[in-house]
């Protein structure tokens, strides 16, 4: 068991409130995973700029950090973002793969920030102050380990890609194959985690061509297995759940957002909610919604 | 009668507010009625998607719920008439025993799973598995229903005003399954049979107890239930159990 939430803005009004309304939906979502907790945000960015999300050990000192390779380091708890010219993106992970190897870049992208860690999931929004964040789209997740240890590794999402993140409730049971594929076709799996698979075959796919929507598409015959995905994007959110529905999901639709919660709990609180159309995604169906279009 | 649930000016009537009172001390309160009380409607307010509301009911009462419910609301009830004014999440009314649970809005997967008796209905549609394993229930869905409903149902009817999804009826023993629209496909050892009189006659009998007698033709339903080949065990079905 797990719980995944979901929050699509499609009018700016609320984009203040994005991460006050994500941090509400993951804290009911503490029931379904107490283990760890993580959450991705699409905020502002910089043409030309790409944000390095790093998670470090407790007490990582990222001021002096961001001194030494020569760009501020904004830091949260256990995770710092920092702002780097695209043309810089290689120098600069390999100067801190050098200064500090315990760090890990957890995510990268134009406009997301991705915070993941081992801890009751209300605790962990609240050490990372997810209620202060603003943004166009998020997603979270509450994790309830099965197939692989409670580590901060382990926690979800998942980013393989530039602003590309996964969150996944269920298990795959044919990761082991993808995984071979994927490292053949340049795209090695960091973690063992069957949920990391999932995110570097949606990038994989992305990255041949396909739309989000397509490559969730392509995952309906080429992964096996029970989940609940839902993706994000720099501009676009999907959702999609396997043949059997054998992880629930529930949605709601309104003029002013698209939200996704694993329980209907979840998406009580939202506003506007009783006159929301809210619905249960269909199993095998892709569900995609792009702020471009 | 603890305070939190204040009975209100009506005779009879309790209204319980969840986004103040615990859910176990409505539930608690719920389970404690005697059969001959006089609390006999009970209105709940911002039941706001929690899990178990008016689960394991066992007197004659009715319980009117202004919103959406979690997980196995109804679940096990016996006697009692529970009304969702809302959708409602996995196994409402699973193993129902009797009485009367009316969804208003749609129902999650599993809807009537395991149930041995009483009427369930349900306005909107219900996704998945609805009347999985069903055991004498009546399920009236007003749309339709998902992938693997009336899997091993073993009795009572499902009735569906709508379309039904992939594997209807798979290993169906003697529920009697009825559809207006239609079927993506029929589960293993579940076939159309003809609708007999007595049948007719069966159909129009639910869907007066739903209150919708007249209002749907029943010449636009068909029939499914048991090929009965797979009731024992032949090593020649082996790919179908």
């Amino acid at each position: 068991m797990c719980g995944i939430v979901g929050l699509f803005l499609k009018q700016p009004k609320l984009e203040p409130e994005l991460g006050a309304l994500l941090s509400q939906m993951l804290d009911i979502m503490c029931d379904r995973g107490p283990d760890s907790a993580g959450f991705a945000v699409y905020g502002g960015g910089t043409p030309g700029f790409v944000k390095l999300t790093l998670r470090g050990p407790a007490g990582t000192d990222f001021a002096a950090l961001g001194e030494a390779i020569g760009h501020p380091i904004r830091p949260r708890d256990t995770h710092g973002v920092l702002s780097v010219p695209v043309e810089e993106e290689a120098s600069v992970r390999a100067a801190l793969a050098r200064l500090a190897p315990e760090l890990r870049v957890v995510g990268a992208g134009t406009r997301m920030e991705l915070y993941k860690e081992v801890g009751l999931p209300a605790d962990v929004a609240k050490r990372f102050k997810l209620e202060e964040m603003s943004g166009t789209h998020a997603i979270g997740h509450t994790r309830m380990a099965t197939e692989s240890a409670v580590t901060t590794d382990g926690a979800h999402p998942f980013s393989t890609g530039p602003d590309q993140c996964l969150v996944h409730n269920g298990s795959l049971s044919n990761h082991a194959g993808v995984r071979r594929l994927l490292a053949r076709e340049g795209l090695p799996v960091t973690t063992e985690n069957d949920s990391e698979v999932a995110a570097a075959y949606l990038t994989y796919r992305m990255r041949g061509g396909d739309t989000l929507g397509e490559a969730l598409e392509h995952s309906l015959g080429d992964l096996d297995g029970f989940y609940t995905f839902v993706v994000g994007t720099e501009s676009g959110f999907g959702v999609l759940r396997d043949p059997i529905a054998c992880k629930p999901a529930v949605m709601a639709e309104t003029d002013d957002y698209v939200a996704f919660a694993s329980e209907y709990r979840a998406l009580a609180g939202l506003p506007g909610i009783e006159t929301a159309r809210v619905f249960e995604p269909e199993p095998a169906r892709v569900y995609f919604w792009d702020r471009a279009a | 009668m603890n305070l939190s649930l204040k009975p209100a000016t009506a005779e009879g009537e309790t209204l319980v507010d969840l986004a103040t009172t615990p859910l176990r001390e409505l539930n608690g309160a719920l389970h404690k009625l005697a059969p001959d009380t006089n609390q006999t409607l009970w209105k709940i307010a911002h039941p706001a998607g929690r899990h178990a509301i008016a689960a394991g009911l066992d007197v004659p009462v009715t319980i009117e719920i202004d919103g959406p419910v979690g997980y196995y609301c109804a679940g096990m009830n016996k006697q009692a008439r529970v009304i969702v004014h809302g959708n409602a999440g996995v196994g409402v009314a699973e193993n129902m025993m009797s009485g009367f649970v009316h969804v208003k809005g749609d129902a999650s997967q599993a809807a009537g799973a395991t149930a041995h008796g009483g009427l369930l209905i349900i306005d909107g549609n219900a996704s998945a598995r609805c009347g999985i394993s069903m055991k004498g229930i009546d399920i009236v869905v007003k749309g339709s229903v998902g992938h693997m409903s009336a899997f091993m149902a073993q009795a009572g009817t499902l009735t569906v005003l709508g379309d039904a999804g992939e594997a209807l009826g798979d290993s169906l023993y003697e529920a009697k399954l009825f559809v207006r629209g239609s079927v993506s496909s029929l589960g293993a050892d579940c076939i159309e049979k003809e609708m007999r009189e007595e049948h007719k006659a069966l159909l129009a009998e639910k869907l007066k107890a739903a209150g919708i007698l007249g209002e749907v033709d029943i010449a636009e339903f068909r029939r499914y239930g048991s090929a009965r080949t797979l009731y024992h065990f032949h090593v020649d079905n082996v790919s179908s159990y």
